[in-house]
Order: structure tokens, then sequence, then C-alpha cells
């Protein structure tokens, strides 16, 4: 039993991030109807971000670590708005494939970027947060899976203020429910998308800094799978969904840590895609998205 | 398109020149096996570029699994070759001749494996559209790796290793040559027009009693089935493979390929195909920089040219 809840929140942490990560993609789907490939690269930017941050303010500190949590979010919340500017707006408009394509350009320009700006060989990740452990009932905690749920938290909260209580998350939302429309009634379609990628980005930059806590290893295609995992997070949980995103990354983690611990640790990299196509064929919508009857 | 057998036997006689005079170029030209080396990656890829491009371009269905389906065929040739060949061909390896049947039942063999492979995938995943399809496609191809690093019989995540050098000009040339005119005869027949009308309007194909999923289906078959030899073209190339070579960066590598060439138009994909090869060998030089130019040019060309870099029928590129 005590293995089993262990074992439950070691998933939860894992899946905390997929859902950050998860949010992002989620949310540009929502405003622009594409799979912004180079969201799993603005992860491992900000992962990067903190490693050379690190190198400024002192380890070890709850201010310090809250700091580098902020700088990279910020730094991957330019980028998100640059890329969105540069390769994605003079698209806007162009047929879906034109702009998945541009998006994969743009994910292999930030990969092959990074290796020869970050190095190839893997770099280990500063501890920026003060780590313990702690026991309780047999359970085994590290404050960093703490920082991970706290922070994740709390970045959900805030999220769902934006969106839900905030007048350009109530753009985001018109412009998510019809491009046109929103415009007509004076929503500027232009600075809301833009709005979207740097809110989307500095949430997977918070995700960068979160997985580099419990993963120190960091090289610049440490996204890759993390990036592909919580897009799967994102459909299963209905895409353009936001509590969807944060269901479908809490559940893939959990469901991944399990898998991990069996004796089918060495499928689990195909458990999420297995997962995917499920979802797809039998509930497309996703779970928590409203099944859209397509009209001729 | 005028007689497409004549241009089939044309390539076909061509390819058997350029084996037969290989030995005479290797004398004369400086560096040829460098040479033979890209123009077989030129000739694989442009395999795997006009066989997606049946599926992407002609039928209108994206997939991004083509290297699960190269890799299905990659380890099924190579196990033929590596089990049986020895039992069949005895330990001396057999002639010239023996070693050329042996390696037609293998690519065949690769062929089919990956075209049952395209049924099992296509049945299910093909009733969905635009990026669900794409992301069904690529997670089969990942499932189909992670499976083949699971597999202790072939290798596990350290490959197959020592596969016989079978892959030669003559063979990359004849099998590419037998790719595109399958693909374009196809396309030209009266059959195969339900393709262009399943991409152009599914509906209205159905209306008028298209099978709009067998079409598709077909596709995706006949398309898994060249990748399938295009990979067993490459194990027996590179003499090695591993699981990790057909990972979904493979996958997007072709779908590029279509996708600059002009989806549905086959001279401009074999034209990209060609390009896409020779622009890292190119940039070699610079290596570090390549493939951040290669990925800059790809932004660009989307933004600049988005029918693609070889369609010049202005106007037409619906996708």
């Amino acid at each position: 039993m005590s293995e089993f809840l262990q074992q439950l929140l070691n998933g939860l942490s894992l899946g905390a991030i997929y859902a950050l990560i998860a949010l992002g993609y989620t949310m540009v789907y929502g405003v622009l109807r594409f799979i912004n490939f180079a969201h799993s690269d603005v992860f491992m930017v900000g992962a990067f971000l903190g490693y050379y941050l690190g190198k400024f303010i002192p380890e070890n500190t709850v201010g310090g670590g809250l700091l580098i949590l902020l700088g990279a979010m910020l730094g991957c919340a330019v980028l998100g708005m640059t890329i969105e500017r540069l390769a994605y707006r003079p698209l806007r408009g162009a047929a879906t494939l034109n702009v998945l394509i541009t998006a994969i350009g743009v994910s292999l320009l930030l990969e092959y970027s990074g290796q020869v700006f970050f190095g190839a060989t893997p770099r280990t990740f500063p501890a920026v947060f003060p780590s313990a452990n702690f026991t309780l009932g047999g359970l085994v905690i590290s404050s960093n899976q703490v920082v991970v749920i706290v922070v994740t938290a709390l970045l959900m909260v805030g999220l769902q203020f934006i969106v839900y209580r905030t007048k350009i998350g109530t753009a985001m939302r018109a412009v998510s429910l019809n491009p046109k429309a929103a415009q007509l009634v004076g929503v500027n379609n232009d600075i809301v998308i833009s709005f979207t990628f740097g809110l989307g980005s500095a949430l997977a930059g918070a995700g960068g800094i979160l997985y580099a806590l419990n993963y120190p290893s960091i090289d610049p295609l440490m996204g890759v799978m993390p990036g592909l995992k919580a897009f799967v997070a994102a459909v299963l949980g209905g895409i353009g969904n936001i509590p969807g995103a944060a269901l479908g990354g809490l559940l893939l983690g959990t469901v991944e840590t399990f898998v991990n611990g069996s004796q089918w640790s060495t499928y689990k990299d195909a458990i999420a895609f297995a997962i995917l196509i499920i979802i797809l064929l039998f509930r497309p919508a996703g779970l928590l998205g409203k099944a859209s009857v397509e009209k001729v | 398109m005028p007689r497409p057998h004549f241009y089939l036997l044309l390539a076909l006689l061509a390819a058997y020149g350029l084996s037969a005079s290989t030995g005479w170029l290797e004398a004369r030209l400086d560096g040829w096996a460098y040479y033979q080396d890209v123009l077989i990656g030129i000739g694989i890829n442009i395999i795997l570029a006009v066989s997606l491009n049946l599926v992407n371009g002609y039928t209108g269905q994206f997939s991004l699994g083509h290297a699960g389906f190269m890799s299905v065929g990659a380890y099924l040739a190579a196990a033929v070759s590596l089990f049986l060949g020895p039992r069949l061909l005895g330990e001396e390896g057999g002639t010239a001749f023996q070693q050329g049947l042996m390696f037609l039942a293998a690519l065949t063999a690769g062929g089919l494996g990956a075209a049952l492979a395209g049924v099992a995938v296509g049945i299910p995943s093909l009733r969905l559209k635009g990026d669900y399809l794409a992301l069904v496609t690529l997670g089969f191809g990942e499932i189909i790796r992670v499976i083949f690093q699971n597999v202790e019989v072939l290798g596990g995540a350290l490959g197959l290793n020592g596969i016989p050098a079978y892959t030669s000009l003559f063979w990359v040339l004849a099998v590419g040559a037998v790719t595109v005119f399958t693909v374009t005869s196809l396309v030209h027949s009266t059959y195969g027009r339900g393709f262009l009308a399943t991409h152009d309007d599914e509906v209205a194909s159905e209306a008028v009693g298209l099978n709009t999923t067998r079409y598709k289906i077909v596709a995706f078959v006949i398309g898994a089935f060249f990748a399938g030899a295009a990979g067993g073209l490459y194990g027996h190339f590179k003499m090695t493979i591993t699981p990790t070579g057909f990972d979904f960066t493979k996958s997007i590598e072709i779908v590029v390929m279509v996708i600059l060439g002009g989806m549905g138009n086959t001279l401009g994909v074999i034209l990209a195909a060609i390009l896409l090869t020779l622009l890292p060998e190119v940039l070699r030089p610079i290596a570090e920089y390549r493939m951040i130019i290669y990925s800059l040019l790809l932004i660009v060309l989307m933004i600049v040219r988005p029918q693609g870099l070889f369609n010049f029928k202005f106007g037409k590129a619906k996708l």
C-alpha cells in the first residue's frame, strides 16, 4: 500500500509537469487550431535559462529558486512571442499543414541552435531550491516534489484567473470560439494570439525548471519526449480545454510512473502513444471535451 | 503521362548500364565511393518521398509514421538475409546471381511486412482526419520503434549488425523506378482518379459512389510497401540498423520532402528529395551550423512558397 502511494505521489509530480506543458499546447490549439511542435523546445530553453541564471543566483534558497523560476518564465514568454511574431504570424490563414511544417521547422531550429550554443553533452542542473526529504508514514516525499506540486497548483489557479476573470482572458476565449466574430466585436486577434503564446511559453518555461529539478540532467533534446507526452495529455483531456489538459497530464504522469515501476518498464514510452490512439479512436474529443458534429 | 511503361524500361536499362559501368567509374573518378554513397542515399529518399506522396499528396491523408513502416521493412529484410540467407546460400554466400535473388526476396518480404503493418495501422486510424491522423500515425510509428527496442531476437536497442551489403546503385535505381512507375501510373489510371477525388472532396466522392475509406487504405498500404522496400535497401546499405534510426524525426524528414516538392507532384517530390539529401552534404564544411540552416530554410520556404518549392501550378496548391 505504501509503495502504491509512493508511486502515486511520484506519478502526480511527473504529471504536474506534463500538465504545465500540456496547457501551452492546448491554449495555442484553442486560438490557432494547430499543434505547436516548437512548444517542447521552449520547455528545453526554459531549463537552460534556469541553468545559466543559476550561475548568478545563490543556490539552495527559496527566494533564489523563485527568482530563477520567474526569470525562465519571462525568458520563455519572450521567446514564445518572438516565435509567433516571426514564424507563425506570416502564415495566418495558410493551410494547417504549412503551419504544422513551420512549427516543425522552428522546433528543429531551437534544437539544433541549442546543440551549437549550449553544447550537445548533458549538463547537470544546479540544486536551485534547498532540498530535503520528509518521511510521512513510510512515504518519502522530496522537497522538490512538493515544489513541483505547489508551483503547478499556483500557476494553474493563476491561469484559471487570467482566462476566466480578466479582459484579455475573455478575449482569448472569444478568439478560440470564433476568431472572425471576435474581430467583429473589436478584439485585436494578433495581440490575443501573441499573449496566448507568451502565457503558454511561460508555463512551459516553468515546466522546464521543475522537470530539471527532478531530473537534473539537461540537454538540447530533452524536450522531445516530455513534449510529445504533454501533447498526448492535452489530447487526452480534450484539446483546447484547460482543465482537461491538467487532468490529462496528471493521469498520464501517474499511468507512466506505474508502468515504469512494473515489469513492463521498457514499454513506458509506448504507453503514452497507445493511450493517444485509444482516445482518438473512441473518444476523439478527449475526456472533458465536447464532441462536435462535423457539418458538411 | 505518355507511356509510363517505356520510361520504366528506360530507367531499368539505365540502372543496369550504371551498375555495369561502376567499375569503370571507380577507376576514373576520384572519390567515386563517396558519390556512390550519396547517390544511394538520394535514391532511398526518393523512394520514401514518392511513396509517401501517394498518401500525403495525392490522397490528402497526412501521415507522420512513414519511418515506422520503413523500420518494419528494414528489420524484416535484414532478418531474411541474416537468418535465412546463410541457410539457403551456404557458408560461402553463393554466387552473385543467388545473392541477387536472395536480396529481391528480402526486399519483397520487407515490403510485404510493411504493407501488412500498413493495413493494421490504416484500418483503425484512417477514420480520423488532419492533425489527429498525423498524431495517430506518429504514435504508431513510435510504438513500432519501442516494440523493436524490446524484441531480443532483433537485437533490442542495439539493433541488427552485420547485414550483408547487397544494396548497390542498380538496386536503388531499379526499386526507385518501380516506385515512381507504380505511383504515377496508379494515379493516372481510371481507378486512381479516386485518390485525387478523395483528396479534393471526400463528401462529394462518397456521393458519387466512391469508397473513400478503401482508397485511403489502398494508398496507405501501397505507400507502406515501398517504404518497407526502401527500409530494406537502407538496412543492406548501412549494414546496421537501430530502432532509434527510424524515430519520428525520420518521418518528418520525409514529410518535408513531400511538402517542399509540392504535395501531389511526383517530379517535384523527386527534386525535393534530391535537394534535401544533397543539402547536408554540401553544407558539410560548416557541419555545426548545417542543421540550423536546414531548419531556417524550412521556415522561410513555408512562408515564402507555401505551395512547395517545385510546384509551378500557381493557384492550384490546395492542401
